[in-house]
């Protein structure tokens, strides 16, 4: 009798077991979120999660064999870019060495709008210096009246 | 992108070698010397362009080249060498390319220059080219072995 209870307590324990572990979707969805942040080196902008290329297989399962024997998506993180740099980090970390990745297109905004300001005074002096003194401005008044004087004769 | 390995010790491994698997092959054995260690692969067609250049080298007897041969197969890989000719001093086979990761490989054929320390000091990623060779391998391999 506690035989038998004892073997229907253990089926579940046992079907878990059996289980392949690539088929854990708790442990294959962590996989995915954590290669979906890292770049495939060898292909056009995809993430490790999204490539078939045979490095990101095998990146792939190296994540899932260290999530497996229990290290922390920080660890991983930190085994990939001791292994090939922050460059397969798709959120590099700001640091010295990645600064300018950071704050390249705040500079260049910056730097876009001051030059834009710059352009538009200019533009604004040239055009408020173009304007004609009176005596220019009679004369040119004047030249316009004969000519059109000229013209209805 | 300078590799993260440059100035960090050659990362352990111990593999079975090419020709004569009873054998192994571990960074450490190479302690002392000055050493350039290559990754290859018989299905790897950039190798194909630097192989006449590394069968050179070896004639030179500069610098030992050890290769790692990555993800390959030891009946393709001792076919490669005999037709296109041996520059190693001998291979090891990483047929899992475990410790291709463990070196950052992504781009075969890659070539490390290795110190008498068994620190890395150099890595080149696709073909070894003359210009490398010439300006930036021989020079660092001369300068380390003074």
């Amino acid at each position: 009798m506690t035989a038998v209870l004892l073997m229907v307590l253990a089926l579940p324990a046992f079907a878990n077991e059996a289980a392949p572990a690539a088929q854990d979707p708790a442990l294959e969805q962590r996989v995915m979120r954590l290669t979906s942040e890292l770049r495939c080196l060898v292909c056009q902008n995809q993430s490790l999660a999204d490539s078939h290329a045979d490095l990101a297989i095998d990146l792939r399962n190296q994540v899932r064999s260290q999530m497996q024997a229990g290290k922390s998506d920080a660890e991983i993180r930190e085994f990939m870019v001791a292994r090939y740099g922050d460059f397969v980090l798709y959120r590099p970390p700001l640091k010295s060495t990645t600064a300018l990745l950071w704050a390249g297109p705040f500079v260049l905004l910056a730097a876009g709008g001051l030059a834009l300001g710059f352009y538009l005074r200019r533009r604004r002096k040239r055009l408020t210096e173009s304007e004609l003194t009176p005596e220019q401005r009679a004369r040119a008044e004047a030249l316009l009246h004969t000519r059109r004087e000229g013209q209805t004769r | 992108m300078p590799s993260p390995l440059i100035d960090k010790p050659a990362p352990p491994f111990q593999l079975a070698q090419l020709r004569d698997p009873g054998k192994t092959l571990a960074p450490g054995d190479l302690k002392g010397k000055v050493w350039i260690f290559n990754v290859w692969a018989s299905w790897c067609v950039a190798c194909m362009q630097e192989h006449p250049l590394l069968v050179e080298l070896s004639r030179q007897n500069l610098v030992p080249i050890y290769g790692l041969n990555y993800k390959d197969g030891r009946d393709n890989a001792l076919k490669w060498l005999d037709t296109h000719g041996n520059p190693y001093t001998l291979s090891a086979m990483d047929a899992d390319g475990r410790v291709g990761i463990d070196y950052g490989v992504y781009g075969v054929p890659e070539t490390y220059v290795i110190d008498k320390n068994g620190v890395i000091r150099f890595k080149q990623i696709g073909p070894v080219t003359p210009k490398a060779l010439e300006e930036k391998i021989l020079p660092l391999v001369r300068q380390l072995q003074g």
